[in-house]
């Protein structure tokens, strides 16, 4: 046993180098990206992948591989490669970095269930553990389309290639996970008939947002808030994803899936987790998934004939956007003139447990609104007694605690001041914490953070299975009822604030907050 | 990027009508611009001679995105007995509605020599209460950064954290001892240390894999090369793998330019070597060796795109010849301007290793 000078006992099997680092060593590792020339690798995972070489992040030994249907060889994937991050990257880029990054990338072309790219890819990953010296990690990225998530698994499992001996192999799933309640339990079943669940990395970027994550350093870092967070002092809780922009080139994807499975079912249940989830023992993937989990099943499945009451869907028509026109949804290229899907809904879910019954939590998502903007609202109750005169204390008004995931990272509160002058007038202000402003580094983008723990096999900030099955059981039954309704929907004026009949929701006397 | 400045100056002027000056400016640039908010991280103070006050304003230019949100530079002008001060406020000129522009708030006094004992007067009202403060003295000035990191009767010091680089010290002994003594009441941010960084986490990583790991503990050589000013880089990075890895290091010897030693470690003795290089356009390390008794080589050395990596491994582990494999590490150079960001990023942060690798580093110079 060897003692460091920081006083921490380590044994042969231990690195005492790694004490202190702000940067822990990630394994060395290959990763196969599957559709690696579709818009999601060009745009968010190759220059991630540069990002990270360029800060030093990366495994000491990294082997990249793609694989498309597109055919072309390893030096056109390369120069594809280096044009994306080229294009898309956060930073300029060092270009020696960058051709270092790609010079020993693979490229495998072949379709999905092509048993000559497995075979190949034995290979290729092989070669990459002669020339690295040792078993390299596998990391298989699965960037294709939904459809081809069971196919590339049930691939891997045949080919032997879902498992190592001396190293780690993991699979990285993208959103959707399944359409509906049935096809998650049954992606689920597919993928873990091959997989282990720890090897599964089931990615929902917001999690890997900074502002998301700090929701939990706002929650569990700081004492003033805790005794507040109940239903005793909270009054309602609003979720918002605004978009201003419109479904540009995805009319295939986004029609057949609308506004609750594109970012209800996932990124909006997960941000109600973390603001509802009690305290983790432990900031650990399986204590913080517990508690996650624990909260979607603290919301009932909605009965159909509830649905009416608490979900609400409309689809935008034409109007202006940043003054400018612009066509209302089934004028969209690519859109069935006759469909029947949402671009905008919102629902009122209840969180039946200790702690939150009876406080209705709002959450509503949708393109063309006035602006974009996502942010969790937590409106606290009113104070009991008002002891101003009542033409002075108009602006007393209950404390709204607003947590803004984009575009301006923060924290805000708004409190009742007094208004300068002889009387006691009250008007509402702000306390602001903006992120940009109180540190110094620039955030890095989700899909850094994402790749470096799935490398690294930390899986608390990717969506485990029960919970995925948590999140469909809720929306499922929503989903259902949605589809067996005739059209038209509601229509709400691009641009604008949302369709009327989303007021139908709110209970009491609250009112959405402005977008 | 574009700024918008609001400046004020004055002549024989006073902490307090800067202090005052500043938060005028503050309030001016917010009612003519609702989206300036001011930044709130760090003040910096940078305690510099004036003739060389241009050259460090450059390389405050050049830190990147790692800034102080408030930074007082004192020039020290010889024979000054009064104070001259100018106050900017700066914002981003191009902010898109519906977002923020953050502040950045300069201000510089020309002070005397006479001034730098009690320099803390003079700062106190310039800082932002309650932030943490960082004193950079590149050029010396010991008895500023004395007065402002040592509390006056007893109360807290107004700086937290020292911010230096030990390559600007002629000798590594003093450099070494001074960081000794400063970081038994400060926090110590060493551009020396900094510039390991990146070898440290690759040492780190190749000795991470589990098969790798026991190679860790039967290291019996290590060799380390860096510039020649940068003896001070090379002596803290054996002083972490000391510190670090339990190992106990004597004195160090010198052998014309060579300093050579030894350290015990449990299994038995480790061959200490530190080696001057000519030819590096950048202070810090030029290459790190190690050897095991298991017959291993690993060297990281500077390359294109990040560090050359080179690890040999014996005959005997693959039956045939002795086999080489030679890789690059990636990694972007971060430059010297980037060397000064990472400080100021690190003076919000704690780092538990390097105390004790600064102290076995000095032990290596007796």
């Amino acid at each position: 046993m060897t003692t460091t000078a920081a006083g921490r006992t380590t044994g042969p099997e231990d690195n005492p180098l790694v004490e202190g680092l702000e940067r822990l060593p990630v394994h060395p590792t290959a990763l196969v990206i599957f559709g690696a020339t579709g818009d999601l690798a060009r745009r968010k995972l190759l220059p991630a992948l540069y990002n990270l070489a360029h800060e030093g992040a990366l495994p000491e030994r990294f082997g990249l591989v793609g694989n498309a249907r597109s055919e072309m060889t390893d030096d056109e994937f390369r120069e594809m490669a280096i044009e994306s991050v080229r294009e898309f990257s956060r930073r300029p880029a060092d270009e020696k970095v960058l051709a270092k990054l790609f010079s020993d990338v693979r490229y495998l072309p072949g379709s999905f269930d092509d048993d000559g790219v497995y075979e190949g890819l034995r290979t290729t990953l092989a070669e990459l553990d002669e020339i690295a010296g040792l078993s390299l990690n596998r990391c298989f990225y699965l960037s294709t389309a939904p459809t081809f998530f069971p196919v590339i698994v049930d691939c891997l499992g045949r080919h032997d290639l879902a498992e190592r001996d001396g190293a780690e192999v993991r699979v990285i799933i993208e959103k959707p996970f399944g359409r509906s309640l049935e096809e998650a339990r049954d992606l689920n079943a597919r993928v873990l008939s091959v997989f282990q669940e720890e090897q599964v990395f089931r990615i929902d970027h917001y999690l890997g947002k900074e502002t998301v994550q700090n929701v939990l350093a706002l929650r569990f870092a700081n004492n003033m808030f805790e005794p507040l967070w109940n239903r005793n002092y909270i009054d309602h809780v609003q979720i918002t994803a605004a978009e201003d922009i419109g479904i540009g080139s995805r009319a295939g994807y986004y029609d057949s899936a609308g506004a609750l499975r594109d970012l209800v079912q996932n990124h909006m249940l997960q941000l109600l987790s973390l603001l509802c989830m009690e305290p983790p023992v432990a900031f650990e993937a399986e204590a913080v998934r517990d508690e996650k989990v624990k909260v979607l099943r603290a919301i009932s499945a909605p009965r159909p004939e509830e649905i009416p009451d608490i979900a609400v869907r409309a689809q935008h028509g034409r109007g202006a956007v940043a003054g400018e026109e612009v066509p209302g949804y089934l004028d969209e290229e690519g859109v069935p003139p006759d469909s029947n899907t949402e671009t905008y809904a919102a629902l009122r879910l209840e969180v039946h447990n200790w702690r939150w019954a009876g406080v209705p939590m709002y959450l509503r998502t949708g393109k063309r609104l006035a602006r974009k903007i996502t942010e969790i609202a937590v409106t606290l109750k009113p104070v009991p007694h008002v002891a101003f005169q009542s033409d002075m204390s108009a602006g007393v008004r209950p404390n709204v605690l607003v947590l803004t995931m984009q575009p301006n990272e923060g924290v805000s509160l708004s409190i009742g001041a007094k208004i300068p002058g002889t009387r006691m007038a009250i008007r509402t202000v702000n306390m602001e914490f903006l992120y940009g402003t109180a540190f110094l580094s620039q955030s890095p983008e989700a899909y850094e953070r994402l790749i470096i723990d799935a490398m690294r096999g930390d899986a608390t900030l990717f969506t485990r299975n029960d919970e995925v099955e948590a999140q469909w059981r809720i929306c499922d039954p929503i989903v259902k009822t949605w589809e067996s309704m005739p059209g038209p929907l509601p229509q709400y004026p691009a641009g604008s604030q949302g369709p009327e009949e989303a007021k139908q929701l709110l209970l009491g006397d609250s009112t959405w907050r402005m977008i | 990027m574009t700024t918008t400045d609001a400046v004020w100056s004055e002549q024989d002027t006073s902490p307090s009508a800067i202090e005052e000056a500043l938060r005028r400016l503050v309030a001016e640039c917010h009612a003519s611009m609702e989206q300036c908010v001011p930044a709130r991280t760090l003040n910096l103070v940078c305690v510099v001679d004036r003739e060389w006050s241009g050259e460090i304003a450059n390389r405050l230019r050049r830190v990147g995105r790692y800034h102080a949100s408030r930074t007082v530079v004192c020039t020290v002008e010889p024979g000054r007995r009064t104070l001259d001060a100018q106050a900017t406020v700066s914002v981003e000129a191009n902010t898109r509605a519906g977002e923020f522009a953050a502040m950045r708030e300069l201000v510089i006094v020309q002070v005397g020599e006479r001034h730098l004992r009690d320099i803390d007067s003079i700062v106190d009202p310039l800082v932002v209460t309650d932030l943490r403060t960082a004193v950079w003295s590149p050029h010396g000035h010991p008895e500023a950064v004395d007065a402002l990191t040592t509390g006056r009767a007893g109360g807290a010091p107004l700086a937290q954290v020292v911010l230096t680089d030990a390559v600007d010290e002629p000798e590594a002994e003093t450099a070494l001892t001074r960081a000794c003594e400063l970081s038994e009441r400060s926090e110590v941010v060493d551009l020396a240390w900094l510039r390991c960084t990146p070898w440290r986490e690759r040492l780190a990583a190749a000795y991470d894999p589990p098969v790798r790991r026991h190679e860790l503990h039967t290291l019996s050589k290590v060799s380390v090369r860096y510039r020649s000013d940068s003896l001070v880089s090379g002596l803290l990075l054996v002083g972490w793998l000391c510190a670090q890895m339990g190992w106990r290091p004597d004195q160090l010897t010198r052998h014309g330019e060579l300093l050579r030693g030894r350290a015990r470690a449990r299994r038995g003795e480790v061959e200490l070597r530190l080696e001057p290089v000519d030819g590096m356009s950048a202070p810090g390390l030029a290459g790190v060796e190690t050897r095991s008794d298991l017959g291993t080589m690993l060297a990281l050395e500077r390359g294109e795109g990040g560090l050359t990596a080179r690890r040999r491994e014996p005959p005997s582990r693959r039956g045939g010849d002795a086999f080489e494999h030679v890789w690059t590490v990636l990694g972007a150079s971060r430059g010297e301007p980037g060397i000064l960001g990472e400080g100021i990023r690190h003076a919000l942060m704690r780092d538990p290793v390097f105390k004790p690798s600064l102290a076995a580093a000095r032990r290596l110079l007796g």
